[in-house]
C-alpha cells in the first residue's frame, strides 16, 4: 500500500530497537461498518467485567452469524471496524472472548487507539477479506505491516505500525508501558 | 502560513511553530472531560501509579449517561467517582445535577476556541462548535492524560465544507448533517477534521452549530470546527474567564477537498435503520409507523431543538400509542423551556412555556441527561418497535431490543411524527 514508508520503517528498523508483534490463528471473517454497538451492547457497558463482556460480545449479530467465534481467533473484518462509541469496553470485550488481534480494511480513530491503549493488536490492511477464506489459517506481522495467508503463501502488504505504538501493544498497554516510562524518568533523576 | 484551524490549535498545543498533516504532535490538552466513563479511567490512573492528577482545574467531570443511576451498579460507580473527585479536589464537578456533558461544557464555560479538548466521549467534537479542536478518546487513554496533562495526536487533513444558500423552513440543522453523512458516508471523514464555513454557518445559532459539529462523528472525523465568531463571544460572555485565544483558518489554508452544499435545496433528512449514512429524504419512508419518538441528546437536546417541537405540538395532542419522550439535554434547557413562550397565545388565552405546550401535548418529561438514547433507561424499545429519534445513532440494538428500529431525524420531523404516529414531513403538518 504504501512503498515508501516500509522503506523507511526498514531504515528506521537499523537504528532503532527492533520491535516485532507476528501472530498466527484461524480467520474469524466479518463485515464492513461493524460499530462498537454490534461489539457490546451498552448495556452491558455498566462496568467492564471481563467475563461478562466475553459473554456478549457480538450479541446483537445474531445467532445466524456464519461463523462460530474460537479462542485464539484473528478477526478480519472490512471498512470501518468499531464505529460509533469511544467506549472501551468494545475492544476489552474482543480481548476478553480470546481473539488475538483484529485486522480490517480500516478502523474508526478511537477504536484503534483504544485497541492499541488495551494490547489488543490490530491492523489496517487493504481488503484483507478478499484474500481470505472464512476459517483458514493466517499469520500476521504487525512491525511489517504484513499479513501471511498460509493457504496461498499471498503476502498482503500494508502499513507497518510505528515504532512508539509498537511498544505500547509490546508492553501490555498504555498503563504498563507508562508505568514503564515513569519509573526509568524517575530513575534518570 | 497556510494553516487551518485544527493545524493552527495543534501547532500550539504542542509548542511548535506550525504542524503539517500527518505529523504526530505530543499535545498539551487544555481540558479533560469525563462522565461515567470516569469509572475504568480512575482504574487505569491508578494502575499507571501516579498520585496526583497534573492539573486539577482542567478536569471536568460529571455524570449523564445513567441519572440519577438506574441499578445498583451505576450507583456504586458514580460513589466511586465522587470518592475521586474528592481526593483529587477537582473543581470542576457537576454530578448528576447538570445533564449532558456536551450542553454543560459549554453551559459552564469550559469549552473556549483554540484550545484542545479530549473528553471520554465519541461526540466530544460537538465543541468545534466554539472553535475548539476537541476529540474523544478512551478511558485508558484518559487516565494517562490525567497523569501527564499530554496525548499523542497525529495532524489530520482538513475537509471544508462550504454552504450556498439559507435553509428552507422546518429544515434543520439536523438536516444538513444527516444529509451530509449520507453523502460522505459512515467513514468519509476518518480521521480527518471538519470545517464549515459559509453564510448559514454564521447566521446558524451556537446550538446549530453543535448539532453540525456533533454529528460529525458519524462521519468519523476527529474533530469538527466553525470559525468562532461574534457568536461565539456572546455565547461565552459570563460564562468563562480568561483570555480567550480563538484562531481562523488561513486564506490559503490546505484542504484535503471541499465540497459546495447548496442548502436552499435541502429538504427533512432521515437516516433509517441500522446505519447512520442510510439517508434519504423524510419522504421516502413517510408513513412508516412509530411507537416512541425522542427528543433530546447532546445532537438535539437544546431550547431551539425543543422550540421547534412546540410550534408544531400547541394546542395538539401526541395519539394513544405513541410515547413521545422528550429529554432537555441540561438542567440550563429545562429552565429555560419553562420560562421561554413562542409567541401566541392557547386556546384557553394563555401564554404557554415551551415544557408546557409539551407536556401538554402528552410528552414525558424525564430528567436532563442523556435519556434513552444510548439504551440503558428511559425509553428502552421492545423487539418489532419503531422509534423516530434526535439522536445521533441508528445501530442495531442501541436503544434496547436488537429487533427495534430506530429512525434519525430532526427535532421537527420527530414531533409532526409523533403526532401523526408514522414518519411525517414537518412541512405538511405545517402547512
Amino acid at each position: 500500500m504504501n512503498d515508501g514508508a516500509a522503506r523507511q520503517h526498514g531504515q528506521q528498523g537499523k537504528t532503532t530497537k527492533q520491535r516485532s508483534i507476528v501472530l498466527n490463528g484461524r480467520a474469524l471473517v466479518m463485515g464492513d461498518d461493524i460499530n462498537t454497538d454490534l461489539i457490546i451492547a451498552g448495556k452491558y457497558c455498566k462496568s467492564a467485567e471481563i467475563r461478562e463482556l466475553a459473554r456478549h460480545v457480538f450479541e446483537s449479530m445474531g445467532p445466524n452469524r456464519s461463523q462460530k467465534l474460537r479462542k485464539g481467533d484473528i478477526l478480519v473484518a472490512g471498512r470501518n471496524f468499531g464505529c460509533g462509541s469511544s467506549r472501551e469496553q468494545a475492544p476489552l470485550a474482543i480481548k476478553a472472548a480470546g481473539l488475538k488481534a483484529v485486522v480490517a480494511s480500516s478502523f474508526a480513530r478511537i477504536f484503534f487507539r483504544n485497541a492499541i491503549n488495551i494490547g489488543l493488536p490490530v491492523m489496517a490492511l487493504p481488503g484483507p477479506r478478499k484474500r481470505i477464506i472464512a476459517g483458514e489459517r493466517i499469520t500476521v506481522d504487525l512491525g511489517k505491516g504484513e499479513l501471511a495467508v498460509a493457504r496461498t503463501n499471498e503476502v498482503v502488504k500494508g502499513r507497518p505500525m510505528p515504532p512508539f505504538l509498537l511498544d505500547i501493544l509490546s508492553d501490555g498497554g498504555l498503563v504498563a508501558h507508562l508505568r514503564k516510562k515513569l519509573r526509568s524518568e524517575k530513575k534518570r533523576r | 502560513m497556510h494553516s487551518t484551524i485544527s493545524e493552527k490549535i495543534l501547532a500550539r498545543a504542542s509548542g511548535r511553530e506550525r504542524v503539517a498533516p500527518g505529523d504526530i504532535v505530543d499535545a498539551r490538552v487544555d481540558v479533560a472531560l469525563s462522565h461515567e466513563s470516569a469509572r475504568l479511567a480512575i482504574k487505569a490512573f491508578r494502575e499507571i501509579g501516579v498520585k496526583k492528577v497534573w492539573d486539577r482545574k482542567r478536569l471536568v467531570l460529571l455524570f449523564d449517561h445513567r441519572v440519577p443511576a438506574e441499578c445498583e451498579e451505576t450507583a456504586v460507580a458514580h460513589g466511586m467517582i465522587r470518592e475521586f473527585v474528592k481526593e483529587q479536589k477537582i473543581p470542576n464537578f457537576y454530578d448528576l445535577n447538570e445533564g449532558v456533558c456536551h450542553q454543560v461544557l459549554p453551559e459552564k464555560g469550559h469549552a473556549r476556541p483554540g484550545e484542545l479538548i479530549v473528553g471520554t466521549d465519541s461526540h466530544t467534537t460537538t465543541h468545534g462548535a466554539f472553535g475548539a479542536f476537541a476529540t474523544g478518546i478512551g478511558a485508558t487513554e484518559m487516565a494517562a492524560v490525567w497523569a501527564t496533562g499530554k496525548i499523542w495526536l497525529k495532524v489530520p487533513e482538513t475537509i471544508l465544507i462550504r454552504t450556498e444558500g439559507k435553509l428552507g423552513k422546518w429544515v434543520a440543522a439536523k438536516d444538513l448533517a444527516l444529509f451530509l453523512v449520507g453523502k460522505l458516508g459512515a467513514e468519509g471523514a476518518e480521521y480527518r477534521a471538519v470545517e464549515y464555513r459559509g453564510r448559514a454557518i454564521a447566521s446558524m445559532s451556537m446550538g446549530s452549530r453543535m448539532t453540525l459539529c456533533n454529528m460529525a462523528m458519524e462521519m468519523g472525523a476527529k474533530a469538527a470546527m466553525v470559525e468562532p465568531d461574534a457568536k461565539t463571544s456572546a455565547f461565552l460572555k459570563g460564562r468563562t474567564s480568561g483570555k480567550l485565544s480563538p484562531v481562523n483558518a488561513d486564506r490559503n489554508a490546505k484542504y484535503e477537498f471541499d465540497i459546495t452544499i447548496d442548502i436552499g435545496k435541502l429538504e427533512p433528512m432521515v437516516a433509517s435503520p441500522h446505519s447512520v449514512d442510510n439517508v434519504s429524504p423524510v419522504k421516502e419512508v413517510e408513513g412508516t409507523e412509530v411507537q416512541q419518538a425522542v427528543i433530546g441528546s447532546c445532537t438535539n437536546g437544546r431550547l431551539e431543538d425543543l422550540e421547534a417541537a412546540a410550534r408544531i405540538l400547541r394546542g395538539k395532542k401526541v395519539p394513544r400509542g405513541v410515547r413521545l419522550i422528550v429529554v432537555p439535554a441540561s438542567r440550563e434547557t429545562l429552565l429555560d423551556s419553562m420560562r421561554t413562550g413562542i409567541g401566541g397565545r392557547s386556546a384557553r388565552g394563555r401564554c404557554e412555556s415551551i415544557l408546557e405546550i409539551l407536556v401538554g401535548a402528552g410528552a414525558l418529561v424525564p430528567n436532563p441527561g442523556c435519556g434513552p438514547c444510548l439504551g440503558a433507561h428511559q425509553g428502552v424499545l421492545a423487539p418489532g418497535e419503531n422509534c423516530i429519534s434526535t439522536t445521533n445513532r441508528n445501530f442495531k440494538g442501541r436503544m434496547g431490543s436488537d429487533g427495534a428500529r430506530i429512525f434519525l431525524a430532526s427535532p421537527a420531523t420527530v414531533a409532526a411524527s409523533a403526532l401523526r404516529g408514522v414518519i411525517t414531513d414537518p412541512r405538511k403538518v405545517m402547512k
